[in-house]
């Protein structure tokens, strides 16, 4: 014998069963309408398979399970569907639910249906499909699918099954009656649930009230293979509570929020074990269930076994009701059932006892007073809650407090409402409380869902966002580059290309900065003979590999870059490395000297150096040389204009070498050798450049039908060369006055020199020979540049000569030599003007001789007479104040005094070649004539305003009227030349008249 | 003279020591944002409806956190301006709202007949309820609709109503008992006189 254990609490109501246990269980009349909820239990609804009009067939299935905890619904008998929609169902809430309602035929056709021969060859899970597919759910009372229950022992290890066969609740009695006449069924049902859990003991748990039930259960088990025992427990209102059961037949209470497999425990009912076993060995579904019909409103009562779906209605008339008396229906116990408010309500699978009461047995229940706080609740609950409290929780909303005294564990058995002395409804206190509660969370979840979702559209709506914004710049960008290439293709990519050249450029005057500094390092620690030279050289030439290397990615840049006009640039650049390098040569070249003299150790790797810079410069000036003479015909002009700098520049650096030599020759100082030889290099360059821009002249002048050669430059250079003659002359007769030992060599020089310039005089020849036989239509010489060339010339004589007089005045030593300087620039100047005249000359001799600019000659020649006059003003002041210039300005005048005189003659030259030359044209006439009237109104005005300042007595007055008789003379002038040019002047006498006023 | 030199020393020590203490746990266990918007978010409808005059729960969550008045959510109804109340602390005011009781809660219905497609009430959606396509009939997937209404005014052909939800059979829930002790009526106005001193109070 099992030991006996109690729970907490429990009541004795009036037990109400002998009423309904006197009868044996009997069919119930197949109804005309079945209405077969499709929720008839926990979980899911089943999903309908039939359709409105289908017959089915007894055992058919009609609808099938949803989810995990859901059975299939059978149709109890043959008929047909007429329905499928809401209809009432048994809930607390008298509301409808959907429901299949079928018309039956009467004939209670059975499926074809068979059980399992062998229900132990099934595997555990087919057969547990099996029951499911039977729509066997729990007939206790919550209708748990018992598929699922039978499922746990899969993941919980089950010691103990328990049946539940207590049946505590008053009035009902429908297991009593099942255990007493199908006994031996219920264990073939309990016997195929142990073959699934395999418990290792099984508790029959039967309350001492049911004697007989005891009996047939002690009968069915005897002799049985199976651990079973059938305890029998005192009775004690609600010991058929799941958990109570527990309790007290094997005293583990199940934890809270816990199901009782958690401790090893499987608890079934009897009805459910005798519908397992009508499953399994005969096939029949769980089609009918045995219902205790009940109360004091019918006739009979008694036990049945009924469809389901059968209306209450036909199971009260099948009992005999006397609805006059009917005052309460309820389905379920006195205790836990509700009172349901309508008799077409069917039974269900959970439906086990209908309690047509009349009033005296089921009063309403008497106003609830306050709770007077007697305890008496909690005395009696089972669950052992605090029902007072909980009461409190519930009334005041606080549902929090509520859940943390285990307002969940409540069972609802109504223990605590049947005891309380005030009459409180505490259960539906507790049932509202939940349901909040239950409605609270759902709504929670609903919102942290909603939440979810808002911030998934969100991050959304961001993302898109984003993804617009990058697309929209990437077609922006896409824009920007087509454009860009558009740009390109139209603009051969100069922009870039330039950009490119000109950070290489910087690049290269950055490493050409960082090189000039390495070697200034370099030679400073030379001189100061620092013992890191080796070091700095290094460095040095580290650095020079830099500049050259940048300077060759820009040459290269250049030359990619601008292929159009590779020429210019490139030359200038490959000018700048080719200077940088002799610059280097030349530098270096000092330091092995200074390194020689001092007869330093390094003078071997200085020479190695200035050897290897010699042939870098070389390399670089070829380099330039070869750009020069293969320059791009188009950018040929700019060339030229840079040539001409170039050889100009040469020749600059030539004077300035030959002025040093001349000053260490007369010095007699410094390394006279080293000069010269730095005096020849520069003639080489001089040369090579002139030869260069002549060349590129040549070759630019090859394309327009003008080959002539410009004379000015070989005059230049013939002159030039002259002149160094004339130096080196004068150097070596210095050199041989003084017995200096370089004399000889110097007169060398000056024969060389005086090659030289027999050269260039050949060459100025040639070239003038050729400009004079070259083209007939050779165009005239412009005569202006030449004239200025002459009067630069002259005025460079007039300087010198005032600067020869002046030394010579001073005794100065130099003066000598300026009287020679004078005479060269005389030289030139005799050159010059000759050069000027035979340029006249020519233009006058060639062929259409083209009118010599009156208009231009006579304005310079009244510019000149304007100075002459404002010079002589100046000097007449100057010589009154006694000042010391006054002289020089006397000078001067007379300079500018020559120079009107020449601007005239070329004007009366010009003027008679005009006149000589072509008809002199008509319309001149009126020029002439506008000439000569504004002449005239000049002078009428100077006239009037001399008379002004006369009779004011101004002091101005002389000199207004110097200017109007200067004014005068230019009308004349302009008189004489209208009436040259044929036109007659007509009131002469009226300007006569003015004049001698 | 020795004996405060050690005094001080010792004090000096265990407030540098306390200090260092301090200084880690405030770092090591520091609260990333500020835990009371969570919370107030919690107690929030998240119908996400912007009647309270920010776009969205959190955005009123952190307002309420920052001293905005918890009486502006109508979804909420009077239970959530109470429970704002309780977690903050303060005296719980009344719904700010027109018709100030509990809020019946409902879903957006589109009468799919006179939808004509225009997808306004799909951009309206704050959490994407609303299923179809330009030029489709629109329909609402009431699962996940929170009863906003912001679809509504969207609409051009007015297409959408504001359904209550009804109660079925799984949402049904038990009434509170009604009080069993039914005053006598010159307790009656008493006690709803005392009733209203007390709110008064």
């Amino acid at each position: 014998m099992t030991r006996l254990h109690s729970f907490h609490g429990g009541i004795h109501p009036p037990e109400n069963k002998r009423q309904s246990n006197g009868a044996p269980i009997a069919p119930a009349p197949i109804p005309a309408q079945l209405v077969l909820p499709l929720s008839q239990h926990i979980g899911a609804p089943a999903e309908p398979l039939v359709k409105v009009g289908d017959r089915v067939l007894k055992g058919q299935v009609i609808a099938e399970p949803i989810g995990r905890i859901s059975v299939s619904l059978h149709a109890p008998t043959s008929g047909t569907i007429v329905e499928i929609g809401p209809r009432r169902v048994p809930h607390a809430s008298g509301m409808e639910g959907p429901c299949i309602v079928i018309d039956t035929d009467g004939q209670d056709e059975w499926i074809e249906h068979a059980g399992l021969e062998d229900y132990t060859q099934y595997s555990k899970s087919e057969l547990i499909n099996y029951i499911r597919n039977s729509g066997i759910a729990g007939m206790g009372g919550a209708g748990f699918p018992t598929d699922v229950k039978l499922h746990l022992g899969d993941d919980h290890i089950v010691n103990t099954l328990i049946i539940n066969a207590a049946e505590c609740e008053p009035y009902i009695t429908a297991d009593d009656m099942l255990i007493r006449e199908r006994a031996a069924q219920i264990l073939g049902g309990i016997e195929v649930i142990a073959h699934l859990l395999q418990p290792s003991h099984i508790l029959i748990g039967i309350e001492d009230n049911k004697p007989q039930a005891i009996r047939a259960l002690e009968d069915a088990v005897r002799g049985n293979r199976l651990n079973i025992d059938v305890v029998v427990v005192p009775t004690k209102y609600p010991s058929g509570g799941e958990k109570q059961l527990i309790k007290l037949l094997t005293g583990v209470e199940v934890p809270s929020g816990k199901i009782p497999a958690d401790v090893g425990i499987v608890c079934q009912n009897v009805g459910t074990a005798n519908a397992i076993y009508r499953a399994v060995h005969h096939g029949e579904p769980l089609i009918s269930r045995v219902v205790t019909i009940t109360g004091d409103a019918v006739n009979q009562r008694h036990n049945l076994d009924v469809l389901i779906g059968t209306p209450y209605k036909d199971l009260l008339n099948a009992s005999d009701v006397r609805r006059d008396e009917l005052y309460r229906l309820v389905m379920g116990g006195p205790m836990m059932g509700f009172t349901m408010n309508s008799e077409e309500i069917p039974v269900v699978k959970t439906t086990n006892c209908i309690i047509a009461a009349t009033e005296e047995e089921m009063p309403p229940a008497p106003p609830a007073l306050s709770c007077i706080r007697c305890g008496m609740c909690e005395q009696v609950c089972p669950a052992e809650l605090l029902p007072q409290q909980l009461h409190w929780f519930a009334k005041g909303k606080e549902y929090e407090k509520a859940k943390h005294h285990n307002l969940f564990d409540c069972i609802e058995c109504g223990a605590c409402s049947f005891v309380c002395p005030s009459n409180i409804p505490l259960v539906q206190y507790y049932r509202n409380a939940k349901a909040e509660i239950r409605q609270e969370e759902a709504e929670k979840q609903k919102a942290e869902y909603a939440r979810m979702r808002f911030e998934a559209r969100q991050a959304r709506l961001e993302q898109e966002k984003i993804e617009k914004e990058l697309r929209r710049k990437a077609r922006a960008e896409e824009a920007a580059k087509a454009q860009a290439s558009k740009k390109d293709s139209a603009a051969a990519k100069p922009a870039a290309a330039q950009d490119n050249v000109k950070a290489l450029k910087t690049a290269a005057a950055v490493a050409r900065t960082k090189l000039k500094k390495a070697e200034k390092a370099f030679l400073a620690a030379q001189e100061s003979g620092a013992d890191n030279l080796a070091e700095l050289e290094a460095a040095f030439k580290v650095a020079e590999q830099k500049a050259q290397d940048a300077q060759t990615k820009l040459e290269q840049a250049e030359k990619g870059g601008a292929p159009a006009a590779a020429g210019a640039p490139d030359i200038k650049a490959l000018k700048t490395a080719a200077a940088v390098a002799r610059t280097k040569l030349k530098k270096a070249q000092t330091a092995l000297k200074a390194a020689e003299e001092k007869g330093q150790d390094g003078v071997e790797q200085l020479r190695d150096t200035v050897t290897e810079l010699e042939a870098k410069s070389e390399a670089a000036q070829k380099a330039y040389d070869d750009a020069q003479a293969a320059p791009a015909p188009v950018a040929a002009p700019v060339d030229i204009k840079q040539l001409k700098t170039a050889a100009a520049v040469a020749r600059t650096k030539l004077k300035q070498a030959e002025k040093a030599l001349a000053n260490a020759q007369d010095s007699g100082e410094g390394d006279i050798a080293a000069l010269e030889a730095k005096v020849k290099e520069q003639q080489a360059k001089v040369e090579s450049t002139q030869k260069a821009f002549e060349d590129a002249e040549q070759g630019g002048g090859a394309a327009p039908a003008t080959p002539a050669i410009d004379l000015a430059p070989l005059k230049e250079d013939m002159e030039k060369a002259l002149a160094k003659v004339e130096k080196a002359e004068v150097a070596a007769k210095n050199a041989e006055e003084k017995g200096l030992p370089t004399a000889e060599k110097m007169r060398a020089g000056v024969d060389k020199l005086r090659g030289k310039y027999e050269e260039a005089k050949k060459a100025f020849e040639d070239a003038q020979a050729q400009n004079a036989s070259a083209a007939p239509a050779k165009p005239a010489i412009d005569l202006a540049p030449l004239k200025e060339d002459m009067e630069k010339a002259l005025a460079k004589v007039k300087k010198a000569d005032a600067a020869a007089k002046n030394a010579e005045e001073k005794g100065l030593p130099t003066a000598e030599k300026m009287r020679a300087g004078v005479e060269k620039l005389q030289g030139k100047y005799e050159e010059a003007k000759k050069a000027f005249e035979d340029a006249q000359a020519q233009n006058a001799a060639s062929a259409p001789a083209p009118t010599v600019n009156l208009d231009e000659l006579k304005a310079d020649m009244e510019a000149a007479r304007g100075k002459v006059e404002k010079a002589e003003a100046a000097a007449k002041n100057a010589e009154e104040k006694g000042l010391p210039t006054a002289e020089k300005m006397r000078a001067g005048v007379a300079k500018l005094q020559g120079k009107y005189e020449e601007a005239k003659k070329a004007f009366e030259d010009a003027q008679q070649q005009n006149a000589a030359s072509a008809p002199a044209p008509a319309a001149n006439l009126a020029e002439l004539k506008a000439d000569m009237d504004a002449a005239r109104g000049k002078v009428e005005k100077a006239d009037a305003a001399a008379k002004n300042a006369e009779a004011k007595g101004l002091p101005t007055a002389e000199k207004m009227r110097a200017g109007v008789e200067k004014l005068r003379g230019k009308y004349e002038e302009a008189r004489s030349a209208y009436e040259a040019a044929g036109g007659v002047v007509e009131n002469n006498t009226e300007a006569d008249t003015v004049t001698l006023d | 003279m020795n004996a405060v030199i050690i005094a001080i020393l010792v004090l000096a020590v265990l407030a540098l020591l306390f200090g260092l203490l301090l200084g880690y746990a405030s770092v090591r266990f520091r609260v990333e944002g500020n835990p009371i918007v969570d919370q107030i978010d919690e107690l929030l409808p998240q119908t996400q409806c912007g009647q309270c005059g920010h776009p969205g729960c959190r955005p009123y969550a952190e307002a309420i956190a920052n001293g905005e008045a918890i009486n502006k959510c109508p979804p909420g109804g009077q239970s959530t301006v109470d429970a704002l109340a309780d977690l903050l602390d303060v005296e719980a005011p009344t719904l700010d709202a027109e018709d100030a009781g509990e809020p019946v809660k409902s879903v957006a219905y589109i009468r799919e007949d006179e939808c004509i497609g225009c997808t306004k009430c799909i951009q309206a959606c704050p959490v994407d309820a609303i299923l179809g396509a330009a030029k489709q009939m629109h329909t609402v997937i009431t699962s996940e609709c929170t009863g906003c209404d912001l679809c509504v005014e969207p609409c051009p052909v007015d297409c959408i109503d504001m359904v209550p939800i009804e109660t079925t059979l799984g949402t049904w829930k038990w009434d509170m008992p009604k009080p069993g002790v039914e005053l006598i009526a010159t307790d009656r106005g008493r006690g709803e006189a005392f009733a209203d001193q007390g709110e008064a109070a």
